[in-house]
């Protein structure tokens, strides 16, 4: 494959330049957006991209480079510029390249590519984002405006090449479909949205089923109201559930642990979380969003026990980070295209748990189900929890009105320690995932 | 500068006298304005951990994006390779958007020149040699290790850009410019007993390394950052619910940025999605509130001699004494709004459609003394450093993240607390301000704004204020009980 071979002679002249060890990335990406606004097309945009990242190691210095002119001028340049940095930065004895013996390519069919998101013409596209955004207005009389629906499609090709001999390549696609109604009673607005993403086009859901649920979400914020400072429990639905797995994996990664920078540093193998709490990093999904053969370091991809039953089992490593602890990597190497590899999360997840979401909201005599969390309010260092939020109020099971402008807060130790109910309704819409959960003992901040 | 100018047509080939055939074909189906952004951008980063220079990147991204406006709608393509025959193909797919016979059948260019350069950097910071930078670092490392023996993890990021744009437009004109960046950034972490807490420091703009001292040297940021950590290893629980706030001048400025910056853009009030739309003339802030958006500052992170559409930045007023006066226009909106530009169509590289944007946006100084404004509080909170922000302009509803915070008792700045969100309503906060300082600070230069999934960078500022009533999103409700 072409890819391959750029990234494989990148390597070679490395070693010839005077590299004792080198790797290069290259990614190629067809990509495809279009939006909708109050069914006219807003914009329509399409373009071909390419880039390749390069690192090299002399002796355990290191630099990197990126570029997206591949002519031979311009990598001549970069590759003297790259040797160049390599001199001047510091010995460090964790740099370097896998073992040798590390090396592979997870050998099934993971089901990334699809052909038939590219067979779509773009009249196909546009229409579908058409449908979303009627579907969506034709809800309700109280929706008149939206912010509009969109469709994007992406499909490309990473390859990796190592100076140890290792090349390899995969194909990917992508694509999405969006829409973001504007609700308005009583002169107030709200707006709210729904999408679906697959790797095949055949796998989104129908444009009707994604615009009314957007409607459904935005109709049920109308007459928000903020409710009196209090300490109740919290029931966080799949989409703001999964915003928590996002500091879990900060809190995992282990450039945070190796420099002391996550509250769950030190406590490998101790009890971290309730007994209801298992995470795993499984790279070997079919379809997922973030399965891979092999990592950004051309470690083949696995399955790693992140937490099981509430037991802190593995951080997650590249070769560096792993290193820098004594530990083995586990396929966790992200690789951009600027950078040395960093830490990503394969398909990091929380298994669906015994129940439904609606028995968890009628275990709730007094309560927030939150739907959307907004801010940064989060420190991986303390574990300290502090974010704007909004959702329904629940009283005696059922919901009873919309709320806004408050703020929800705790600590991330903590909640994990008081995750009450797990759902049993996981779906993959992203590379972390996680079910309804129900976590007890949050300050809920308003008036 | 002539070589600015002609940076493209001398190093990359690009023909000057092709910049016409390509708008023709981007015209070629019809669409009223058309548009060639050519871009060059040299990136350079180093980073320090564990006193160790690990890493150091440089890297290049050159590309032209393509537009086609007609009517409301936009087509856009985009090519990383400057080849003639890739340009125009570019230019056919931008130019699919409109359907019909071309109205344009030839444009004539000229070159305008640049009337101000509010960036006149002698010596950028990418072209300098990495060793220097390197010293800056290892400086800043060192001082954050001196400030306490409690500094227990250092990291620092040193990284600077350099970006060519040429942005030909079929009204004619030809814009060039030669944007500089550098930022340096200091993290720390504080460790006693089991007790750890983090500080972050760091500054810069659109300057080269001769910014980098007196109050803005390494040895500072790095002082700042290691103090914070130490603050905070004392901070107690922070307060939930309620009550008056006073904001510290400079960053804490990112109030306006969320509140109301966002809920201006133009694109938003078109469409008539923004918590802010249709209030023109309207009262939306206490009369001690006037809100500046200005792109000309020398130097400031956020200042641009033209914005990405090749329009001159400006300094444009959006709230002058608590009365709306204005929106952040680019060249679509303010085309269908019938208002006039104001230098805010920004966007993130060649791959990325412009869209309004904030440059840097700011409140003027009143006339009351900080040291009186807390003072008046009787209890509240006193935040003077912020992580970031987020605003649902719709429902008008933004947070913004205090970073460190104190109770102010008795009109004394007491006891630090923890990091909390703090919760508005856009529309409706800037009305409860009851006091300005006159001591107007900009931040030191750290803002990156994300929207639609680009970023660019801002700037923010903002005297001592007091907000008589905010939401504080901290843990405790005890101390609740000592603010009703």
């Amino acid at each position: 494959m072409r890819l391959e071979q750029v990234a494989g002679e990148l390597v070679d002249r490395a070693k010839i330049a005077g590299a004792t060890a080198a790797d290069v990335v290259v990614r190629e990406a067809d990509e495809f957006s279009t939006t909708l606004r109050m069914g006219k097309i807003e914009s329509l945009k399409e373009a071909a991209s390419k880039a390749l990242g390069l690192r090299v190691l002399i002796g355990i210095r290191s630099a990197t480079s990126y570029s997206s002119d591949f002519s031979e001028r311009s990598l001549q340049r970069l590759l003297e510029r790259t040797i160049a940095m390599a001199k001047v930065t510091s010995e460090d004895p964790a740099s370097g390249l896998p073992e040798r013996d590390q090396l592979g390519r997870y050998p099934g069919e993971l089901n990334l590519f699809s052909s038939d998101v590219d067979l779509l013409s773009t009249e196909d596209r546009i229409q579908l984002a058409r449908r979303a955004e009627e579907a969506a207005l034709g809800a309700d009389p109280r929706i008149q405006n939206s912010e509009g629906a969109g469709f994007e499609a992406s499909q490309g090709t990473v390859a990796y090449a190592n100076s140890l001999g290792f090349v390899g390549s995969y194909r990917a696609s992508y694509c999405a479909l969006s829409v973001s109604p504007i609700a308005r009673q009583n002169g107030s607005m709200q707006r709210d949205y729904w999408y679906s993403v697959a790797r095949r086009a055949a796998a989104l859901e129908t444009p009707e089923a994604v615009g009314r649920k957007a409607a459904q979400r935005v109709l049920r914020k109308l007459g928000a109201r903020k409710v009196s400072t209090c300490q109740v429990p919290v029931v966080f639905d799949p989409e703001t559930a999964r915003s928590l797995l996002s500091h879990i994996f900060d809190a995992v990664r282990g450039d945070a642990i190796y420099r002391s920078a996550s509250f769950l540093t030190g406590k490998l193998h101790q009890k971290i979380a309730n007994d209801n709490v298992t995470i795993l990093d499984d790279g070997l999904r079919s379809g997922g969003f973030g399965s891979r053969p092999f990592d950004g370091e051309g470690i083949p991809s696995s399955v790693t026990p992140v937490i099981e039953k509430g037991l802190l089992q593995n951080y997650l490593l590249n070769c560096y980070t792993a290193r820098k602890l004594g530990l083995r990597t586990t396929g966790n190497a992200s690789r951009g295209i600027a950078g040395p590899p960093g830490v990503g999360p394969k398909n990091f997840y929380l298994p669906p748990g015994p129940h439904s979401p609606e028995e968890i909201v009628r275990s709730v005599e007094n309560g927030f189900y939150v739907t959307e969390l907004i801010g940064f309010g989060v420190n991986t260092v303390t574990g300290d929890y502090s974010r704007g939020a909004g959702g329904m109020w629940v009283e005696k099971g059922k919901f009873a009105y919309p709320v806004e402008e408050v703020t929800i807060a705790g600590n991330l130790a903590e909640m994990l320690n008081h995750v009450e109910m797990v759902g049993s309704d996981l779906e993959f819409r992203s590379a972390l995932a996680a079910p309804t959960l129900l976590i007890s003992g949050l300050t809920v901040a308003g008036t | 500068m002539a070589s600015v100018e002609r940076f493209f047509y001398d190093h990359y080939g690009l023909a000057e006298s092709s910049l016409a055939r390509y708008l023709e074909a981007a015209l070629s189906e019809g669409g009223d304005y058309a548009d060639l952004y050519f871009e060059h951008t040299t990136t350079s980063s180093i980073l320090l951990d564990e006193s160790l220079v690990k890493t150091a990147t440089e890297g290049i991204s050159m590309g032209c994006g393509i537009r086609v406006l007609s009517g409301e709608q936009t087509g856009y393509g985009y090519t990383d390779d400057l080849a003639p025959e890739r340009i125009l193909k570019a230019a056919k797919i931008a130019a699919r958007i409109a359907s019909g016979p071309a109205h344009v059948s030839s444009v004539g260019l000229s070159t305008i020149a640049n009337t101000h350069d509010f960036y006149p950097v002698a010596s950028p910071a990418t072209e300098r040699e990495l060793t220097e930078k390197l010293e800056l670092v290892l400086r800043a490392d060192r001082a954050a290790r001196a400030y306490d023996p409690r500094i227990k993890q250092v990291r620092v990021t040193f990284g600077d850009q350099i970006r060519h744009v040429l942005i030909a437009g079929s009204d004619g004109r030809v814009v060039t410019d030669f944007q500089p960046l550098a930022r340096l950034g200091v993290f720390s972490i504080a460790k006693e007993g089991s007790k750890l807490q983090s500080g972050t420091s760091g500054g810069g703009g659109r300057v080269g390394l001769e910014f980098f001292q007196g109050d803005r040297s390494p040895e500072y940021f790095a002082g700042e950052a290691a103090r914070q950590a130490i603050v905070q290893l004392e901070a107690r629980e922070a307060p939930a619910g309620e009550m008056e706030v006073v904001l510290g001048p400079g960053w804490p400025g990112i109030l306006l940025h969320e509140a109301v910056g966002h809920g201006l853009e133009a694109d938003f009030n078109r469409k008539g999605i923004s918590a802010f739309s249709g209030r023109i003339g309207q009262r939306v802030a206490s009369e001690l509130c006037t809100v500046i958006d200005d792109g000309t500052i020398p130097g400031r992170r956020g200042s641009l001699n033209v914005d990405d559409e090749g329009e001159p930045t400006q300094k444009t007023v959006l709230i002058e004494n608590g009365i709306l006066r204005g929106y952040l226009e680019d060249k679509l909106s303010a085309g269908i709004l019938k208002t006039t530009r104001t230098g805010n169509g920004r966007r993130e590289s060649y791959e990325h459609i412009p869209m309004p944007r904030m440059t840097n946006t700011y409140m003027l100084a009143g006339n009351d003394d900080p040291g009186e404004i807390l003072r008046s509080v009787k209890h509240g909170l006193y935040a003077v450093s912020f992580g970031g922000g987020q605003v649902d302009i719709t429902n008008g509803k933004f947070v913004f993240s205090a970073s460190e915070a104190y109770l102010i008792e008795d009109g004394k700045v007491a006891a630090p607390v923890k990091g909390a969100t703090l919760i508005g309503d856009g529309p409706t906060v800037l009305t409860r301000v009851t006091a300005v300082g006159n001591d107007l600070k900009l931040d030191p230069g750290i803002g990156t704004c994300g929207k639609d999934g680009q970023s660019v960078p801002v700037g923010v500022g903002i005297p001592t204020i007091k907000v008589s009533r905010l939401t504080v999103g901290g843990t405790s409700l005890g101390r609740l009980q000592s603010f009703q």
